[in-house]
């Protein structure tokens, strides 16, 4: 065998991919050939990193070396001068934001300092596409030792005593779930993966199964053996070809190693997974609705019970878990549910996997302990707010979840704590807004969202949430009146108590929210008819300041409306009756002239 | 590609692909084991610093000792290259110039196994910045 002294890792995943690291990975494969080193220095596509703000990603091992932003055209200069001298490139490393100072190796970056990674223990460190990896990684051992040593039952009971809940944001517990299938009687059943990931800024899902899709497939695989299952369906999204490529991948090395199929590991037991591609629909992420859309139905849901449990795929009991649920299994197995159960809060153990976006410097896919405060994550982690700007709110649990803010910012992440603050861990969507961000908008967005994704079969959901939207688009246009915000809680409430399915019972959680933590917003709009963040342009006036103008013209020439008037080095005006509150006269005047008020 | 048939199988497997991942598992905990830096600027390498670090790569992994190895640049002491540092777990970091493959055979043997000191030390003349 090669022996390599030094492993390059390219990050692989979806987001440094567009950002040309298959170009980069080829770069520095031809580089070392060239220097005649590719028999000592061996190039490897990763997984996600997660640190996504800085992409493309590339790792140094054994020095830990970790560069940032790496475009192909760098490749030579690494292999020239940190592969062969020993000097690292200074200028792609990585720079602390707030002490302009370098920092050599990812153990000192802010980012990586306070995570804690088990479901992504293997994304960035090992090549998705090698099973032989993920084995050295322990891989397929929990599994071995489930069927070897294990009885179903006992194996159910560690998922109980570890406190794995369901990481697709309900938080049921997966061991009790585990169970009830178990003891639903049939001659049939099924083990479903829920990769239909939709929250607007989530993207933890497709990362796991980029990153270490074997994982997934062992998990599936005790889950098989704990429930009776035989067959094994990941149900993903159409729009993720990278996840579904590399899984495809997975699924076909597990089967020629025997990991799969009939008598695994020299058992009687037996399993085996498919693939089913989902459209890309949000409701589609509710076990039943991802039920139907299975069986070839339109993606609708019914009423539970009966519960997927009991009565799930071509009605035979079906126990759907999502990604990342799955992700923990195996190391629960190997390392014992008291070690996993010892990390994060009294009820929720183990870690979570966010994905930061928003007005935040980095940007990316964290994990982190169950306990942790919103604070550290944004500011620790996420590196603070983008551009020195302040914060003002961190929504939570996608569309599903609500806003939080300062007074949120030392509360524990777990999942009670969220919800008892009016928001949910959702499945880990966090999107960090700033001062600049006007608070009805946002609520706004995330309704638009549910109404665009409602599957329509229940009145509350498909009309309620039209209305709470027309609502909210009259008080952004400065016609909002008292009895409106009236209107929008009742109206939220009922939608909440009556919708079918979890779509339509969370819709209103971004507007109860919203108006809960920011009420003056709603009142600045509706009373003064201000819009205090500057975003809902109805509510905006753009207007001439005396003293700056210098009757320059610049802005009455670029006016598309013609709503300026002044004479050459006179004061001009704005008519606001025929503003169309373009911007294009603030862009023009360089004299700081042109007000938003 | 063979079929696994068993959990003994499966650790076959996994302990034949375990050193290729070696480099990477170590270096996430790298103060636990023996680190070894050989400078490797131009001084070292016309020195012949490179045969050095693949002689130490083998080595070590030869007699099964847990360790990371990497490359830096210049120590500064260009009169005595080759010059590797050799940091023992809990212990302060030592500069050995002079290194050819007899020498380094004895620092692996005489310092690193028993850490009793060998000849060739050269007084640290510089504080790093962690130090301060």
């Amino acid at each position: 065998m090669t022996k390599f002294k030094m492993h390059l890792l390219v990050c692989g995943g979806t987001g440094c991919r567009a950002s040309e690291s298959e170009a980069l990975f080829h770069e520095l494969k031809t580089a070392l050939v060239n220097k005649g080193l590719e028999n000592e220095v061996q190039v490897i596509t990763t997984g996600c990193f997660g640190f996504c703000e800085k992409g493309p990603i590339v790792k140094v091992m054994p020095d830990n070396t970790f560069y940032t932003q790496v475009t192909p055209a760098d490749a030579i200069e690494i292999i020239e001068e940190h592969v062969i001298k020993g000097r690292k490139v200074q200028r792609l490393l990585y720079v602390n934001p707030e002490t302009d100072e370098k920092v050599e190796d990812s153990k000192h970056m802010g980012f990586y300092r306070k995570q804690l990674r088990i479901a992504l223990r293997n994304c960035g460190f090992i090549d998705p596409e090698n099973i032989d990896e993920y084995i050295s990684r322990d891989g397929y051992q929990a599994l071995g030792k489930c069927l070897t040593e294990f009885k179903p039952e006992e194996v159910i009971d560690q998922i109980k005593k570890s406190g794995l809940r369901g990481r697709g944001g309900g938080g049921f517990p997966a061991g009790l779930k585990w169970e009830i299938t178990r003891k639903s009687v049939a001659d049939q059943k099924y083990v479903v993966c829920n990769a239909d990931e939709g929250d607007p800024g989530a993207f933890m899902d497709r990362s796991i199964l980029e990153g270490d899709p074997h994982s997934v497939i062992e998990a599936m695989a005790i889950c098989g053996y704990c429930i009776e299952a035989s067959k094994g369906l990941v149900y993903i999204r159409a729009e993720y070809p990278l996840a579904i490529e590399r899984l495809k991948i997975a699924i076909n090395q597990a089967r020629e190693y025997g990991l799969l199929g009939k008598n695994i590991l020299g058992t009687h037991f037996e399993f085996d997974i498919e693939l089913r591609y989902g459209a890309g629909a949000f409701v589609c992420g509710e076990e039943t609705a991802l039920i139907h859309s299975m069986e070839g139905f339109r993606g609708e849901p019914t009423m539970k019970p009966p519960f997927p449990s009991v009565s799930g795929y071509l009605g035979k009991p079906t126990n759907v878990n999502n990604v990342e649920t799955f992700a923990n299994v195996p190391v629960i197995i190997n390392r014992g549910p008291e070690w996993f159960a010892s990390i994060g809060t009294e009820k929720s153990h183990g870690t979570k996997v966010f994905a930061l976006a928003g007005k935040i410097n980095n940007v990316g896919l964290i994990e982190v302990p169950m306990g942790i405060t919103l604070r550290d994550v944004i500011f620790e982690i996420g590196g603070g707010i983008k551009d020195g700007k302040k914060f003002k709110a961190v929504q939570t649990g996608g569309p599903s979840g609500g806003c939080l803010t300062h007074k949120h910012l030392d509360t524990p992440i777990d999942y009670d704590n969220l919800i008892s603050a009016g928001s949910m861990m959702g499945s880990g969507g966090m999107i960090v807004m700033d001062e600049d961000d006007c608070m009805v908008s946002i609520a706004k967005f995330y309704l638009d969202f549910t109404v665009e994704e409602s599957c329509g079969k229940c009145a509350p959901c498909r009309i309620g949430n039209k209305r709470l939207i027309e609502i909210l688009e009259k008080i952004c246009k400065g016609n909002g009146t008292m009895e409106d915000l009236e209107n929008l809680r009742n109206l939220s409430q009922v939608i909440k108590d009556t919708s079918l399915c979890g779509l339509g019972q969370t819709s209103p959680n971004p507007v109860l929210s919203t108006m809960e933590n920011f009420y003056e917003e709603y009142i600045a709009h509706v009373i003064d008819k201000k819009c205090p963040s500057g975003q809902c342009k109805a509510l905006l006036q753009y207007i001439i300041e005396e003293e700056n103008c210098v009757g320059c013209t610049a802005c009455a020439r670029n006016c598309p409306v013609n709503a300026i008037s002044g004479e050459r080095k006179g004061i001009h005006f704005i008519d606001q009756a025929v503003c169309i509150k373009c911007g294009a006269c603030l862009e023009k005047c360089k004299f700081n002239a042109v007000l938003i008020k | 590609m063979t079929t696994i048939k068993s959990l003994d199988d499966l650790r076959k497997i996994k302990s034949a692909v375990q050193s290729k991942m070696l480099l990477r598992e170590r270096s996430d905990n790298p103060e636990k084991l023996v680190q070894i830096r050989v400078a490797m600027a131009t001084c070292g390498i016309a020195s012949g610093a490179k045969t050095v670090m693949d002689y130490m790569i083998t080595e070590l992994e030869k007699r099964n000792i847990a360790s990371v190895i990497t490359q830096t640049g210049c120590m500064g002491y260009c009169y005595a290259e080759p010059t590797i540092e050799v940091t023992l777990p809990g212990k302060e970091a030592i500069v050995f110039g002079y290194v050819d493959n007899k020498k380094a055979d004895q620092i692996i043997e005489k310092y690193i196994k028993n850490g009793e000191l060998v000849e060739g030390i050269i007084p640290v003349n510089y504080e790093s910045i962690d130090d301060k």
